[in-house]
Parts: structure tokens; C-alpha cells; sequence
């Protein structure tokens, strides 16, 4: 038996950690580029639909296709920022989120196309069916997976942007980017780079979610408003801060279902707008 | 009515381990010309956010004409006559020139409150403005939406948005910079033209411009006063001479 | 370009660009034509002339004091409530339940604009998006009140004016709507044209330099905020008033980026781009009702990349362009 504040913690933070691998990618692009990306869940959705192919229709073990949901998501992203993005960069606010609503909305028309509306299950590992018991309590072990990976996610991001080259030519650019131009950084490289791994971490988020949510084309609009409020209350440009609010968004959401299902995602909203009311950049974000 | 039409006191601000601004005090008596040189990075601009409310001190106090204004927001300050340029083009690309001036007069005269009147009903407004763009030789460019100005016209707009506030205090932030040699001509003869009721503090790299209207003349250095007096009195400090070469010519 | 003789005086300039021009005449004239040319067709035109109404409340607050609004829908549905429970419990009477419709609107419109005016960018864009999700929610919860996912109940309508009684046909319906709308667009074009619309583009045009030349920017982008929500109110109410019925879809995200999508494709700013806007959507929504919501959307999605990249001004801004250009060629 799950005790029930312990049970919804622990939902709740997985639930959070996957919004969190969902969101991290925009928050860092949007940190860095102030491109506003709504189409940020589409390539999401991409993983998602990757993952789903290749275990149902190739017969791919779950964990094998998480790298090739990440790549897959990459890849197409550099096709739209090279194709597109990159005309917008100094666009208004408006008129980004007009570009990528659209790409949103045919990504969704896409998906239904190909592979209909109804959501997509997919086999995952013995392992990472059923449950450990840990302290007295059942946990679910995919989520415990979860947990974990998007823990590994995070490390890997955290000191790669410490630590690597790429990650000190991020972190120039974000903090300012004509002078990093003036010290030698290819800031529409690094612009590049980012925005792929952003939407590489998207899709990877998208294959990890299918067995927490389900995958079905809605999706790409769906978790947006999730993920944007995570990367609006957290702080442009944080992956601390992305790490925080999605365990805020991620319990509140979970606990609120639990206890209080009439008020559904009223309080969610009411908790982001209240925190940007006090921290319009966010609650890690700057300026 | 006091003499001094504006001065700060102690002035400091840093953003995190930088310091911009290191109790400056200045002090600026009425209807002269004050030049604020040093080099790149010195805290000039900041200076005149910290002045006009863009940017909010960590200490000090900001007086015009005896008021402590350092309370008030940005826009109350431009109404007790304090108004300034921008270093960077600061104006309504979409906007045509007589429209940008005409609402600086309206915003001046309170009437942009009213949204059932008729813009074009507001004679003395627009004649107003008018006025002022032809005294700044932008009267025959004045339909052209700003964008479409070229650049040094679009520096004397900065300048005539600036005065149609009625400014008691002017605080140009390099009114010429980037204006190519043959039309700084305008811009400098504007500034020049300046009424001698408006107290003017600008910018400036170039010595020749500096020694040519300054009276007196600051020098700042890492976010502090370096040194300040005449222009002999600067042309023949020998700190800032070693600090601040002069440089002469555009900067 | 032009001779010296031709060049108008200040004053003339800017009373030339408030002048009606003809094409506006003709568009007014253009909008009686369902009445005779397409009377089968009289519920789908006082939709259109309902959400033209709609756009064009945005258009205030985004096209020309250039705020992002993605919530604008709450003040849709709240007055389309508003208008409801008016008819409902107090009277039927259409014309002061569009101004109490108004009323609680811009009253609602007022409290939020104290929140929004300081923002700007994605938080701005958050921020509304917010507030229409918990209007939607609130609405959703008080099922008492909003008749919640089943709808709202129970509104029988007076004549209007004593006169005109709602008919089946919908020639009440679009002619009381086509008034409401023409009446509050004369009123909107007014406030483009005065001072305080000027004052509203110089803050789209430069946020900064607004506070610089002396404006108490909040101040304004509150009034334009509260007048739009208002307007807002009176396009529900209206839905509410013909339609007899007020769905969740009424104060819905959908809603409000369907009527963004308006605006953005006629024009934003442009006065008529809302109208223009809101009658090519509604129309090809109309003719295309068959096919399935996606794949709609997936025409609306290409539409908007195609605008932004190709058109950012709108079918407006495009066909002035053009306009311009064959000027200069003659």
C-alpha cells in the first residue's frame, strides 16, 4: 500500500523530471537566443513518434531508441532553424510565435496523418515494468528509471556547460553576445548547436514520456503550456531554475489532481502568474 | 530658485562585482555647457540612465533644481524639465517625424489622455512641433516615416523629440555618433542653437567638439569623476592625459 | 518627389490620413449585401460581424499598442455570460445587456491590465495566456453559474428596440450585430485618430522612448487594455444575444488564437485588418467545415508560417504595398 503523500511525492517527481528533460532545452535556447520557440514540443512529439515506430514496427529494444529519438529531433530542428529560425532571429515577439504555432499546427495535422489520433503504446523492457519496493514503499520502476536518467540528463548538462569548451562558448553567448563575437565565438554556430540539442532533448523527452502520458498528436500543444510555464516560471536560460519549477509544476500538478480534482489546472496557472507577477524573469532567470 | 539647475550626490550603482558608478557628485549650474568625456566603458551612458530613472542608484541622490528627484520615475522627471538623447536611435520607426514630435508635445501637454478628440484638431500641437522640426532643418522630411530618414536626420530627430518636452536640462548621449563628417555639421549648429534657458550636459568623444562648446568639463573613469574644471585646465591635466588620450576625430 | 505647391501643411497632412476614403464607404455598403445576395447565409454573416467585432478589440491592444495578448478570449466570455445571466435573470432587453456586458468586461479588463502593463515579451505572453487559461477554468469549475461543458441555458431575448424580434432567419441577428459593429468601429477609428492613438503606436513603435518624452506608458496601455476588454465584452455578449447559447468554446485558448490568426492575416494595426481578417477565416472555415479539425489546422499552420515570412503586414499591409509600388512605377 502506497502511503498517499509519499505515493503523490513521488509521481509528482517523476512527473516532474520528465517536464524537466521536456523544458530544459527551451529554457537555454530561449536564454540564449530570445527566439520564442512554441513549436518546442513538435520536436518532442518527433521523438516520440520515433520511438513508437522503431519498437513497434522494427522491433527496437525501448532503450535503444532514446539516442535515435534525440539525433532524430536534432537533426530536424537544424533543417527549421536553418530554413527558417534564422530569419526571425531579430523578429518580434509576435511574429516568432506566429512562425513556430504554425509549424506546431502542421506537425500536428503530420502526425495525425501518418499515424492516426489515437494514442501510441509501446513494449517497454521487462525491467521497467512493475514495481521495487524501496523503504516500505512500491515504486513504480519505470518511473524510478525516470528519476534516474533525467538526474544523469541533468549532471551531464550541468558540467558539460562548466566544464567544455562549447558549454564556456554558451555561456559567453549568453551573458553577451557581441563580445563573445569579438572573441573569435561563431555565436551562429553556437546558436545552432544549442538550439539542436535543445530539440534533440525535446525528442528525448518525447520517447520517455509515452509510457508516463501517452503519445497522440495533440501532444505538440498539450505539454506546451506545461513546458512554457516551467521555462517562464524557472528563469530564462536556468537549467537550475528548470530543474526547480518542473518539480514544482510536476507535484503540484500530481498532488492537485489527487486532492483537489475539481480545481484541475486552475492551480497551475494561478502558480505562474503569481510568480511572474513577483519574478517576472523567473525565479532563477536574470534581469 | 536656486542656481544650480542639476546636480547628484554621492551617485552609486553596481551590477553585481562591477561598479558603474562610485559617488559621483556633480554639480551643474544653470545655462551652461558641460562635456562628460573618458574612455570606453567608463560609465557615461550609465550616468544618464542612473540621472534620468532608466536605471535605479544604489546610493546617492539625484537633485534638479533642488528637488530630490531620485524617488520619481523616468516620465515625471522628462515633466519637471529634464529630458534626454540617446547614444543608439531611440525613435518610432513607423512613426513620421511631425507625428513623433506632435506627441512628444501632446505627452507634454497632458492631452494623450484624450482618445475622442481628433489628433488633427490639435492646432497649436502640431504647430508646435512643426516649429521645432524646421528649426532643425527637418521640415521638409517630416512625412517620411523615420525609418526611412537617413541616419544623421534621424540623429537631429533624437535631438527635436528631446526639446519638444521643453527641457530645462538637456543630456545628450553623443549626439554625432555615427554620423557621417559632412552632415555632423547640423547636428552640432542645433546644439549650438540651443537656448541658453536649457542647462546642456553631453557626450563626447571628439576634443574639438568638447573644447568648442563646454564651459566645464568631467572626466570619468571607471565609474568615477577623474578629474573636472575648464578645458585648459583638462587639456593640461597631466592624468588625463595619460588616462584619456584624446582622441581626436570621430570616436 | 512632389512639386513644392503640392506638399500639404502639417495640419492638412494628418487630416487626410483620418479622412474616409472611398473604399471604406464601399466596404460599409459591401457588408449590406447578405441581406439581399446571400440571406441563407444571414447566421454565418452575424458570426463574422460578431468576431470582426472581436478582432477589432484586439486590434487595440495589440495592433496598435503592439501588447501580445493570447487570452484576449476571457473578456469574450465574460461577457458573453455576463449578457447571458443579465437575460436570464433580469431582462431581456438587448441593448442595455450589451452595456452591462461591457460594463463587467472592462471592469475585468481594468483589474488585469494593472498586471500586464508592466510586462513585456514572454512573460507578458505567458502572463496572458494564464489568465485565459483560468478564465477558461473558472468558467469550466462554476458550473452553477456557466452551465459549465453543457452550456448556458436559458437566455430568451426582447426586440430589439421594441421593434425587431429575433428572428429564425437571422435578419435581426446580423442587422443588430452589423450596427453594434459599425457603431464601435466608428468609435475605434476615432480613438486611432486622436492623440491617444498616436500615443498608443508610439509605445508599438518604442517602448522605451515613451517614458523618455514625458508618457506615463502604464497608464495608457491600461486604458487601451480596459477599452479593449470592453469592446471584447460586447462581441460575447452579441454571441450570446443571437445565438441564444454561450459555450466553454466562447472563453476558450481557441478562441483566442483563432482570433489572433485573424488579425495577423488582415493586418494588425491596420484598422480594417481585423474585419478583413475575420471574413477570410470565417468563410473558408465555413467552406472547408467538412474536413477534419487537424487537417484545418494544418492550413492554418502553413498560412501563418506563409504570413510571417512572406506577408508580415497582413493581406492589408501586402496589398498596400502593393499599392505603393505601382505608384512609384507610374
Amino acid at each position: 500500500m502506497l502511503a498517499p503523500i509519499a505515493g503523490v511525492l513521488f509521481d509528482g517527481i517523476a512527473y516532474g523530471m520528465l517536464l524537466f528533460v521536456l523544458s530544459v532545452g527551451l529554457s537555454v535556447t530561449l536564454g540564449l537566443m530570445n527566439f520564442v520557440n512554441l513549436a518546442h514540443c513538435a520536436f518532442a512529439m518527433l521523438g516520440g513518434y520515433v520511438t513508437v515506430t522503431l519498437v513497434n514496427d522494427f522491433h527496437w529494444p525501448f532503450l535503444a531508441t532514446l539516442p535515435v529519438a534525440f539525433f532524430a529531433a536534432a537533426a530536424v530542428s537544424v533543417v527549421f532553424e536553418q530554413l527558417l529560425y534564422r530569419r526571425l532571429y531579430g523578429a518580434s515577439d509576435l511574429d516568432q510565435v506566429l512562425l513556430t504555432i504554425g509549424i506546431a499546427f502542421v506537425s500536428v495535422a503530420v502526425a495525425a496523418y501518418i499515424f492516426g489520433t489515437l494514442q501510441q503504446p509501446i513494449q517497454t523492457p521487462a525491467f521497467l515494468r512493475g514495481s521495487t519496493q524501496v523503504a516500505g514503499l512500491s515504486l513504480g520502476n519505470y518511473r524510478l528509471f525516470l528519476i534516474g536518467f533525467a538526474l544523469v540528463v541533468t549532471v551531464l548538462l550541468v558540467v558539460g556547460l562548466e566544464y567544455t569548451r562549447f558549454g564556456a562558448q554558451i555561456r559567453a553567448a549568453v551573458d553577451n553576445q557581441r563580445m563573445a563575437r569579438g572573441l573569435g565565438i561563431d555565436v551562429n554556430r553556437t546558436f545552432a548547436a544549442t538550439f539542436a540539442l535543445g530539440s534533440g532533448l525535446a525528442g528525448l523527452g518525447g520517447a520517455l514520456a509515452i509510457e508516463i502520458v501517452g503519445l497522440d498528436p495533440s501532444f505538440s500543444f498539450t505539454y506546451l503550456v506545461y513546458v512554457l510555464i516551467i521555462v517562464s516560471v524557472g528563469g530564462l536560460g536556468s537549467i537550475t531554475g528548470s530543474f526547480a519549477a518542473a518539480i514544482l509544476i510536476g507535484v503540484s500538478d500530481i498532488a492537485g489532481k489527487y486532492y483537489v480534482p475539481e480545481i484541475g489546472a486552475f492551480l497551475i496557472y494561478l502558480v505562474m502568474v503569481i510568480v511572474l507577477m513577483w519574478r517576472p524573469a523567473g525565479l532563477f532567470g536574470r534581469r | 530658485m536656486s542656481d544650480i539647475a542639476l546636480a547628484t550626490r554621492g551617485l552609486t550603482k553596481s551590477f553585481g562585482s562591477l561598479a558603474v558608478a562610485r559617488n559621483i557628485d556633480i554639480t551643474l549650474p544653470k545655462g551652461m555647457r558641460y562635456a562628460l568625456i573618458g574612455p570606453n566603458g567608463a560609465g557615461k551612458t550609465t550616468l544618464i540612465n542612473l540621472i534620468t530613472g532608466m536605471t535605479a542608484p544604489d546610493g546617492g541622490r539625484i537633485l534638479l533644481d533642488d528637488n530630490d528627484i531620485t524617488p520619481l520615475e523616468p516620465q515625471v522627471r522628462v515633466r519637471r524639465g529634464l529630458a534626454r538623447t540617446f547614444q543608439i536611435n531611440t525613435l518610432f520607426p513607423g512613426l513620421n517625424a511631425l507625428e513623433a514630435v506632435t506627441l512628444a508635445v501632446c505627452e507634454r501637454q497632458k492631452r494623450t489622455d484624450a482618445f475622442w478628440t481628433r489628433l488633427a484638431g490639435q492646432k497649436d500641437a502640431i504647430e508646435e512641433a512643426y516649429d521645432i522640426l524646421q528649426r532643425l532643418r527637418l521640415g521638409q522630411d517630416c512625412y517620411q516615416p523615420t525609418r526611412e530618414l537617413p541616419y544623421g536626420r534621424q540623429r537631429l530627430l533624437e535631438i527635436a523629440l528631446a526639446l519638444a518636452t521643453r527641457p530645462k536640462v538637456l543630456l545628450l548621449d553623443e549626439p554625432a555618433a555615427g554620423v557621417p563628417l559632412e552632415e555632423s555639421g547640423d547636428i552640432f549648429e542645433a546644439v549650438a542653437q540651443l537656448s541658453d534657458d536649457i542647462t546642456v550636459l553631453f557626450i563626447e568623444h571628439d576634443m574639438q567638439v568638447v573644447f568648442r562648446f563646454a564651459s566645464h568639463i568631467f572626466v570619468l573613469v571607471g565609474g568615477a569623476i577623474f578629474a573636472q574644471g575648464t578645458p585648459n585646465e583638462i587639456a593640461n591635466h597631466p592624468g588625463v592625459r595619460e588616462v584619456y588620450l584624446g582622441k581626436r576625430g570621430h570616436g | 518627389m512632389a512639386d513644392a505647391a503640392a506638399i500639404p501643411t502639417p495640419q492638412d497632412y494628418l487630416q487626410q490620413h483620418s479622412r474616409w476614403r472611398p473604399i471604406e464607404i464601399l466596404f460599409w455598403l459591401a457588408t449590406l449585401s447578405p441581406f439581399v445576395l446571400f440571406p441563407d447565409y444571414l447566421s454565418l454573416a452575424s458570426q463574422i460581424a460578431i468576431t470582426a467585432l472581436f478582432a477589432l478589440s484586439l486590434d487595440v491592444i495589440l495592433g496598435y499598442a503592439g501588447v501580445v495578448s493570447l487570452g484576449h478570449a476571457a473578456f469574450f466570455g465574460i461577457g458573453a455570460y455576463t449578457a447571458g445571466l443579465y437575460s436570464k435573470f433580469v431582462w431581456g432587453e438587448p441593448l442595455t445587456g450589451l452595456l452591462v456586458a461591457a460594463a463587467v468586461a472592462g471592469v475585468s479588463g481594468y483589474a488585469v491590465s494593472f498586471i500586464i502593463a508592466r510586462f513585456r515579451h514572454l512573460t507578458l505572453i505567458m502572463i496572458t495566456l494564464g489568465i485565459g487559461l483560468l478564465a477558461h477554468e473558472a468558467a469550466n469549475s462554476a458550473r452553477w453559474l456557466t452551465g459549465g461543458t453543457d452550456g448556458f441555458e436559458g437566455i430568451r431575448m426582447l426586440p430589439v428596440l421594441g421593434l425587431f424580434r429575433f428572428d429564425l432567419y437571422g435578419y435581426t441577428a446580423y442587422g443588430y450585430a452589423l450596427v453594434v459593429l459599425f457603431v464601435l468601429f466608428v468609435a475605434v477609428r476615432r480613438l486611432v485618430h486622436s492623440p491617444f492613438g498616436l500615443a498608443l503606436r508610439g509605445i508599438r513603435e518604442n517602448w522605451t522612448r515613451m517614458p523618455a518624452i514625458g508618457a506615463d506608458r502604464p497608464a495608457h496601455i491600461r486604458k487601451a487594455f480596459t477599452i479593449a476588454a470592453a469592446i471584447a465584452g460586447v462581441a460575447g455578449a452579441l454571441l450570446a444575444q443571437t445565438t441564444s447559447s454561450i459555450s466553454l468554446e466562447s472563453i476558450s485558448f481557441q478562441r483566442s488564437a483563432d482570433v489572433l490568426v485573424m488579425l495577423v492575416l488582415g493586418g494588425a494595426g491596420r484598422l480594417y485588418g481585423g474585419l478583413i481578417g475575420a471574413i477570410i477565416f470565417m468563410v473558408a472555415r465555413d467552406q472547408f467545415s467538412g474536413i477534419a479539425p487537424q487537417y484545418w489546422y494544418f492550413w492554418i499552420g502553413l498560412l501563418l508560417i506563409a504570413v510571417v515570412i512572406a506577408l508580415p503586414n497582413g493581406v492589408l499591409g501586402g496589398l498596400s504595398s502593393l499599392v505603393k509600388k505601382l505608384r512609384r512605377q507610374s
